[in-house]
């Protein structure tokens, strides 16, 4: 007994020092695989971001002969009181708050079409993944030119109603102009989420759908009581992903309505990046994106709130 | 009976689907071959979809008259190529150690890196402006080199800020955790070390998470539009979306402008669907865990 404890007991130290050796080892390794990444991240987005909010609290311009001083809030006071800040406030919740249910929707709906088992479907998915992968620059004039008055989109409009619907000038109206960047931005974005619709659709075990039949499920309890509770991890994704991604509207406003007419669709990134790089009013626009960061921080934080895991 | 009505349906549904999504990119190329009256003119009718009436490349020998397509071109895919390289391997190696190797504070970086995807580039790109011109460059001066400041007018400009991404460290940590950790147990018995158990197990097992990373790598590098119109002045460096805002400065021709978006969508589209089958699958198989 005691020589077996012994014997068990001898080669002990050795292996401990040569295992602290190993961790060591391997955490070494690890920082120098991980470094290039964290370095450039470092570098492009934690030093830029950092800068950004030490400028909202000076007077600094792009091109400026004195150098830039410490102005407090005084940039915040005049954010709060410009209406055109509040109007792009408003602007950048009405896009997110349609696209998010909208886009989301319809790729669930998508990736439902296409995860059927029939012949063609995967011509059916690169069809509807196509707009993904052409440039928003691209696309936003392409669109530009279909939403003219004398434009593609009222001549299809007028033969499906059969000359009903009067051509308008989508992008020149405020009162469409939002809803028309709204309809291109979907267009553009939702085979992405299809995708990842379809990549949760097919995590879900077929064995659940064969005991939902046995049970004599009609179509509607089936998705109601099979795919969507098991579309959980997936539909958190859909969510933070659309929103952070819609609430960073800016490529479409620069391309198509410069934030006109009557600024009913610009947006708070387009302000920032106005204000900032044509207006050189560098401090200001910094504390414009400030206060967006704030924001969509606050907004991933109430979704990852509202969407954990109630175990 | 119903069944079949109900795919009947689905059918149709798919179809008109299709029609939506793939009838203005048809009409950009269509229209790419036809002189600017005739694109209006069509415009009432199925024509302004299907390669009727005048054809002709003029739109494209007027292209390149009017901008440097072919050096815009060899730019954009000289900066994506090196950005997606630089990026599957630097993104690949950083989410290897994060996900299969054991260090302290690697929970806390994962998540300041995750954490970096909720900034949108264009809120912080103007710091960023003036950032990259402290930054120090090493520039070939006749037959010596010389260090200067500022990283304006250059590819690396380009091409080092696109490098290090969180989706695609988040995608690939997602994927790796999906391969059996014992591999790496077995090959350090065998007297692997790390960097070769990345290198000959890891990566060759991760095909599908390569091609996906690839492709998300080079989309926003072709794509690049704000960056560059901020940071190259030489028109030698310009990559081909800026290109786009030449059509706009005097006579504007919208043949050529769709000559143009062709040339530089058509490309990438093709390429797409030569690869969508591994990109598809490969998403599918992370089954994406938010």
């Amino acid at each position: 007994m005691t020589t077996l404890t012994a014997a068990r007991e001898r080669p002990r130290p050795v292996r401990r020092t040569r295992k602290t050796h190993a961790r060591r080892r391997e955490g070494l390794t690890a920082l120098g695989m991980a470094a290039p990444a964290v370095v450039l991240l470092i570098v492009f987005v934690v030093v830029p971001l950092a800068l950004t909010f030490a400028l909202a609290f000076t007077d600094a311009r792009l091109i400026s002969p004195t150098p830039a001083r410490f102005v407090g809030l005084d940039n915040f006071t005049r954010l709060f009181q410009d209406p055109v800040f509040f109007k792009s406030l408003r602007n950048t919740a009405y896009f997110a708050a349609v696209v998010v249910p909208l886009q989301g929707g319809l790729a669930l709906v998508l990736a439902l079409l296409v995860n059927a088992k029939v012949r063609g479907v995967n011509f059916f998915r690169t069809v509807y993944f196509l707009p993904v992968v052409t440039s928003m620059v691209v696309v936003s004039l392409l669109w530009t030119f279909l939403y003219r008055q004398d434009g593609l989109v009222n001549h299809v409009l007028s033969a499906l109603t059969l000359g009903h619907v009067e051509g308008r000038d989508w992008l020149g109206d405020p009162a469409t102009a939002m809803p028309a960047i709204i309809l291109m931005s979907v267009w553009q974005g939702v085979g992405f989420h299809m995708i990842i619709w379809l990549a949760g659709l097919q995590t879900i075990p077929a064995e659940l759908y064969e005991a939902a039949d046995l049970d004599g499920a009609t179509r509607w309890h089936r998705f109601r009581h099979v795919t969507w509770p098991g579309l959980r991890a997936t539909r958190t994704f859909v969510l933070i992903t659309i929103t952070i991604q819609a609430l960073g509207l800016f490529t479409q406003i620069n391309v198509m309505t410069e934030g006109g007419p009557l600024d009913s669709t610009t947006t708070v990134v387009y302000q920032a990046m106005r204000t900032g790089y044509e207006q050189q009013q560098t401090a200001y626009a910094a504390s414009i994106s400030l206060v967006f960061f704030v924001l969509v921080l606050a907004v991933s934080l109430v979704q990852r709130f509202l969407t954990r895991e109630k175990d | 009976m119903t069944s079949y009505l109900r795919f009947f349906a689905g059918h149709v549904g798919r179809v008109v689907l299709a029609l939506v999504f793939a009838l203005p990119l048809v009409f950009m190329l269509v229209s790419s071959f036809k002189p600017d009256d005739q694109i209006f003119g069509d415009l009432g009718s199925l024509r302004a979809f299907l390669p009727v009436g005048a054809l002709s490349l003029d739109n494209y020998t007027g292209v390149f008259e009017r901008v440097p397509a072919a050096r815009f071109l060899l730019n954009s895919v000289l900066i994506s190529s090196i950005t997606v390289v630089l990026g599957v391997i630097v993104n690949s190696l950083a989410a290897f150690a994060l996900s299969r190797m054991r260090w302290p504070g690697r929970k806390l970086v994962l998540t300041a890196v995750i954490a970096t995807l909720i900034v949108p580039f264009e809120t912080f790109a103007l710091p960023l402006v003036w950032w990259i011109n402290q930054l120090p460059l090493l520039r070939v001066n006749g037959f010596h080199l010389e260090w200067t400041t500022g990283w304006m007018d250059t590819y690396q400009v380009q091409i080092l800020p696109l490098v290090a991404n969180a989706f695609s460290i988040f995608f690939f940590h997602q994927y790796f955790q999906s391969i059996p950790k014992e591999i790496d147990e077995a090959a350090i018995v065998d007297g692997a070390g790390w960097f070769t158990i990345y290198r000959r197990i890891v990566m060759p097992l991760s095909g599908p998470a390569v091609a996906t990373v690839a492709i998300l790598t080079f989309l926003p590098a072709w794509n690049s539009y704000l960056w560059p119109l901020m940071v190259v002045q030489s028109e030698e460096l310009r990559p081909v979306m800026v290109g786009l805002s030449y059509f706009f400065q005097l006579n504007v021709s919208w043949g050529q402008i769709m000559a143009y978006s062709s040339m530089i969508t058509v490309p990438i589209l093709a390429l797409f669907v030569a690869f969508q089958r591994s990109f598809v699958n490969s998403i599918a198989s992370t089954g994406v865990k938010g």
